[in-house]
């Protein structure tokens, strides 16, 4: 009995690694941390009534933010314990499995779940102030989208304390990540997370489909819808036409694990390539879905601090759109080298490099946004501005790679590795933290610290180019991704220190961030104008934060930039005056069914992972039961009265 | 027909069909129209999947060994069948005659569960001939595209059950006709992924 | 501080193109240093690349350095400010069509070497055929022609097309030898084809490329090319010296082990194939086995 429970134990927990160790004690101190904190300030009820049964999209976007950020701090460790069993030639830091386990993590955590959530928070908290609506169409589906991401991370990274993380990489080809090779729950942590937060990642883009589609104010054209909302417009399309490949492919890949099946098995006529098929099907279009809204943050931003209308507008329109179509035309760039002939090659080369014509359009058109402008050097604007050599640099790598011949000479190497972290963070990273910059007055009230800022943006930018500019090096140089270690004797270690170094500054920086909001809360500039950049789009025309109905009343839009027009006006001394009357406004009520529902599916993800079928069984009848629940419920909004519109606009004194 | 309805005009201008009166309503609908496109690309990527591996028989039996042609094509009358009597419904519903409406919506029901057998039995009789999802890489794509379809099936005629007791309990509003006008768009586009299914699974299995 | 920033930041953003603009400086920078026809093609070809994507990158940051200083948003700032301007014609036209022409000759290049490159060399006299199958977690040399087996290093002769013929009987990786030419995937059932060549004699670096487990940054190789006589009294040494590779051998070898070079008086007939033919390689194309598998070039 005794002996059983022992097997069971060593199996369950990952025992046997200090660094482990010390991971189950700083989880569980911090778990009694927050418990402990939460029960003396007695903010449990707070907890739940604010923020767990929350449905307004700008919460939860603040919810995505606050989540993206800790698992920006979890791949970013995952990254600095890389990069430090990489500093020198035949270190012994980590061991060949751990590191491993790690890369993995990094991977799958920055790309599905920083990425993702970062975007998603943007998006949650500008597009209904930017198209002039209430709400998204479906907020308690988008409820439900924050929660199954939530618990899915949780889910992921529970695997390093519990069973053992994730080993095959992020992208988990078969036969590798098949159960032939990989019997360990890892890999099932991996597809049951991945699965979880894609169906959220999915109800998403339809969710903001159909509120860019449907509800937008009157006289909104989609020719006079912001930039950003039209960036998630596109991303949102995308989502909807990639997202199902992925959840497939993961489908598939857990039937062979679990049920035995032999899509991507060697054996019995399963074919390995598949999947990789139907991964990058998903997968190259993904990248999309996570660097068009940073396009978008940049467009608001640079028109913003320039204090100019964005140049060429039609153009920044039709390169999204393009770009969003050709994104499903080039999968196969992922791996050129596997023997597809060379013209299914040259079909998938041309297409990936058509996509550099839209991108490089829109750097064109963002400096000529700067011209003859007048440009504020705000934090916004210094992530936005050092986003453009950047980008053109992992722009112009992108197109190295994208010829089919040469790739032959990158593809696995350190050069490709280069490349998608410097399209990655100088897109996505860069992009997301202007908008964090950006928009943190409209979500707090709360102006960053610009000093802290300069700090955090220096050591993050130039540690940036010291980490990743080597590695393109390192990959001439013959070095291959996921080597935890290497040899003396092929040049490779000082590259190797030198990038290193890099990605420390760059942790640096991310604890400037830290120390920058932290700093911000307590002694921060408070914005009471609602306007703090003066801004061009509806988001800046309420006050910060923005009341929970949004809009008192329902703008009228007459033209692109619609707050900067209206302001205009004023400045002219043409006061439109707002006299409409205030209506009652319909109000989607609070739930906790997305919580619970979430619960239950972490549930059954969790006993999934360890085929405990039983369990998973009672967790799945639990979905179907919440689900029934919600279709037998009739009462799922309210109505706020005028008195208490008038009310909460008196005291933001906007009557 | 509903549909050339929606087309035509606005859907919340009110003089609409009855699901379209509240703003709230027609975004659903229009929500569940995005949501079978998803739906759609997550069945062609198992019928791509289905595609590439249906010739990998292994060490197992292949198409002509196992499809049973009386019972497929009875599968299919069935499913053609009832997407019939759903639309059956929905005019009722259009029409206020609820006690139609029920009645088909209760006939729909009958034969997916009809279906639902017919499909149970012949992967039963599969099984115990030795085909099993575990057989072959053709197999495995087979039991998974049919049985992700029979899935969406047996949803469906829980979903529709669901609502026909709301049907009961709430008279016929915009809010419940809504429902029962989203459930049958998901009961008729399964009838089209089953065509699909007939088609490349069955009909190409029997000729090759 | 802030005219310091905007320095700062020119001269990262210069840094950052002109180390582009130096590929292939030491000797250590493999890619740019290649001894056989298909790795000289690629250099081309990547050479040619920097120069085109340069021709946009190059302006863009001059442009941004330009228009940032001159545009700031200072008290004495003289220069045109004209917030509503924000169409141009003939702009945007020079914009669109740029990209479109160097993408335009970047994909003639592209398709033409990617037609070239997969046909084998034009003078195939007297190619070598070498059966490589990847295993967990080394790499086994198979010489047809010569009867011969190599582990973790192969010797080549200089002067003479290659054909590798690619396998896996473990999960998939990748065969690379940068300064030969590029790599192809090994693949569990499945038999691929690289041809490559070495223009001289001397000890080039080789590796798997793609992650395949625990023992993954072990899986690097030697490639040997030595003139043809030498090649031959090695083949000769290897035949009388060695142990055979018996089947039994093999399976020890297939283990998930990490071992040292390795050298096999004997390969095994029909063992590649039936690796091949094992993984579902009786699914492949007609083509690829015949035209692969039963090569009998090579034979001395």
């Amino acid at each position: 009995m005794l002996h059983n429970a022992e097997n069971f134990a060593s199996h369950f927990f990952v025992l046997g690694n200090p660094m482990i160790y010390g991971a189950d004690v700083s989880i569980l101190l911090v778990i009694f941390g927050i418990v402990f904190v939460l029960t003396y300030y007695k903010k449990w009820g707070w907890l739940w009534r604010e923020w767990l049964t929350t449905v307004d999209h700008k919460k939860i976007g603040i919810m995505y933010l606050i989540a993206a950020l800790l698992m920006l701090f979890r791949g970013g460790v995952d990254a600095i314990l890389m990069r430090t069993q990489l500093i020198m030639p035949n270190m012994s830091f980590l061991k060949a499995q751990h590191y491993n386990e790690i890369f993995t993590t990094h991977g799958t955590i920055m790309i599905l779940f920083m990425a993702m959530p970062f975007i998603f928070a943007m998006m949650n908290i500008v597009v209904p102030l930017q198209i002039g609506a209430r709400d998204v169409a479906f907020p308690y589906l988008n409820a439900i989208s924050f929660w199954l991401f939530f618990f899915a991370a949780m889910l992921l990274n529970i695997s390093f304390v519990i069973g053992g993380s994730p080993d095959a990489g992020w992208t988990s080809y078969p036969p590798l990540a098949g159960i032939t090779f990989d019997k360990g729950p890892g890999e099932n942590f991996y597809l049951l997370a991945l699965q979880i937060t894609g169906i959220g990642s999915m109800a998403t883009g339809i969710n903001f489909f159909v509120t860019i589609m449907k509800m937008r104010a009157p006289g909104m054209t989609l020719m006079r819808m912001p930039l950003f909302t039209w960036s998630v417009l596109a991303a949102s399309i995308i989502i909807i036409f990639a997202f199902p490949v992925l959840t497939v492919a993961l489908t598939l890949l857990l039937l062979d694990r679990l049920a035995g099946a032999h899509f991507f098995t060697i054996f019995d006529g399963g074919n390995p390539m598949m999947y990789v098929n139907l991964f990058w099907m998903w997968g190259h279009p993904e990248v999309y879905i996570v660097v068009l809204p940073a396009f978008g943050i940049f467009s608001e931003v640079v028109a913003t601090f320039s204090r100019k209308r964005t140049f060429g507008y039609a153009s920044m329109v039709a390169s999204m759109i393009a770009i969003a179509v050709i994104s499903f035309f080039t999968w196969v760039h992922h791996f050129f080298t596997m023997g597809a002939g060379p013209g299914v090659n040259s079909f998938f080369a041309v297409a990936t490099m058509i996509i550099a014509i839209p991108t490089g359009v829109k750097v064109f058109n963002w400096l000529f946004t700067m011209y003859q402008g007048r440009i504020k050097m705000h934090l916004p604007m210094l992530w936005a501005i050092a986003f453009i050599p950047n980008f053109a640099i992992g722009g112009a790598t992108g197109v190295m790679l994208s010829v089919a011949p040469a790739d032959y000479q990158y593809h696995n190497s350190y050069f490709l590795i280069a490349h998608f972290h410097q399209v990655l963070i100088g897109g996505t990273v860069f992009g997301m933290l202007a908008g964090m910059y950006y928009w943190w007055p409209k979500m707090f009230g709360i102006i960053l610290n610009e000093r802290l800022g300069r700090w955090a943006f220096w050591f993050f930018n130039i540690g940036f180019y010291v980490c990743f500019l080597p590695q393109y090096w390192l990959g001439w140089m013959g070095m291959t991704r996921r080597m935890y270690t290497y040899s003396t004797g092929m040049g490779w270690s000082l590259w190797n220190f030198i990038s290193t170094i890099g990605a420390y500054m760059m942790g640096i920086g991310f604890v400037f961030i830290v120390i920058e909001v932290g700093y911000s809360i307590l002694y921060g500039e408070r914005d009471l104008t609602g306007d703090p950049w003066d801004g061009r789009t509806l988001e800046w025309s309420l006050p910060s934060p923005a009341p929970h109905y949004n809009f008192a009343r329902i703008p009228e839009i007459a033209g692109r930039d619609a707050w900067w027009t209206i302001k205009e006006a004023r400045r002219k001394g043409d006061p439109v005056v707002e006299s409409k009357p205030f209506k009652p406004i319909h109000m989607p009520n609070d739930s906790g069914r997305p919580f619970v529902l979430s619960v239950l599916f972490f549930v059954f993800g969790f006993s999934m992972v360890f085929t405990w079928y039983p369990l998973a069984f009672v967790a799945f009848l639990g979905i179907l039961i919440s689900l029934i629940l919600r279709s037998f419920e009739y009462h799922t909004d309210h109505t706020l009265s005028v008195e208490e519109i008038r009310h909460t606009e008196e005291a933001y004194g906007r009557v | 027909m509903a549909m050339a309805d929606f087309l035509v005009k606005a859907p919340s201008a009110g003089r609409g069909p009855i699901e379209y009166t509240h703003e709230d309503d027609a975004l659903r609908i229009f929500g569940f129209w995005v949501f079978i496109a998803t739906d759609m690309v997550l069945f062609a990527s198992l019928f791509a999947t289905y595609a590439v591996l249906y010739r990998h028989v292994g060490h197992g039996p292949g198409p002509l060994q196992i499809f049973d042609v009386t019972g497929f094509a009875t599968e299919t009358f069935i499913l053609l069948t009832s997407s019939f009597t759903c639309g059956l419904s929905t005019y009722s519903m259009h029409r206020g005659q609820k006690g139609w409406m029920m009645a088909w919506m209760v006939v729909t029901i009958l034969l997916g569960i009809s279906f639902i057998s017919f499909e149970l039995s012949e992967f039963i009789t599969d099984v115990a001939q030795g085909a099993t999802l575990q057989t072959s890489a053709f197999l495995s794509a087979f039991f998974t595209l049919v049985g992700t379809h029979g899935a969406h099936v047996s949803l469906g005629i829980v979903w529709m059950t669901l609502i026909l007791i709301q049907l009961a309990i709430r008279d016929l509003t915009p809010t419940t006709a809504r429902k029962a006008f989203v459930v049958s768009l998901y009961w008729h586009f399964l009838d089209i992924v089953w065509i699909f299914i007939f088609t490349i699974v069955y009909l190409l299995g029997e000729m090759s | 501080m802030k005219r310091n920033q905007a320095r700062t930041f020119a001269l990262l953003t210069a840094l950052a193109g002109t180390s582009l603009l130096l590929p292939g400086c030491g000797e250590q920078v493999l890619v740019f240093n290649p001894v056989g026809p298909v790795g000289m093609i690629e250099k081309q070809i990547m050479v040619l690349t920097i120069i085109m994507v340069s021709i946009v990158v190059i302006p863009v940051m001059i442009l941004l350095w330009i228009i940032v200083a001159r545009y700031r948003d200072k008290p004495n700032n003289r220069a045109p400010y004209r917030p509503e301007w924000s169409e141009n014609r003939i702009l945007e036209i020079i914009w669109w069509s740029i990209p479109i022409i160097i993408i335009g000759i970047l994909a003639t290049f592209t398709v033409q070497k990617t037609f070239a490159l997969v046909r084998p060399p034009n003078k195939v006299v007297n190619p070598l055929t070498i059966q490589v199958t990847s295993l967990d977690w080394k790499w086994l040399f198979q010489y047809p022609g010569q009867k011969i087996a190599t582990v973790n290093y192969c010797e080549i002769p200089s002067n003479r097309p290659i054909e590798f013929v690619l396998t896996s009987n473990a999960p998939m990786n990748s065969f690379w030898v940068p300064q030969l030419g590029g790599q192809e995937y090994t693949m569990p059932g499945m038999a691929m084809k690289l041809w490559l060549e070495a223009d001289k004699p001397g000890v080039y670096y080789g590796s798997g490329a793609n992650f395949s487990g625990e023992g993954f940054a072990h899986m690097h190789f030697n490639v040997i090319a030595r003139p043809a006589g030498e090649f031959n009294h090695w083949v000769q040494k290897i035949q009388s010296t060695a142990p055979p590779l018996s089947l039994q051998r093999y399976a020890i070898l297939a283990r998930r082990t990490i071992v040292q070079p390795m050298s096999f008086s004997t390969n095994q007939p029909g063992l590649f194939e039936k690796i091949v033919s094992q993984d579902g390689g009786m699914y492949m194309r007609r083509d690829l086995t015949r035209g692969k598998i039963n090569s009998q070039a090579g034979t001395d």
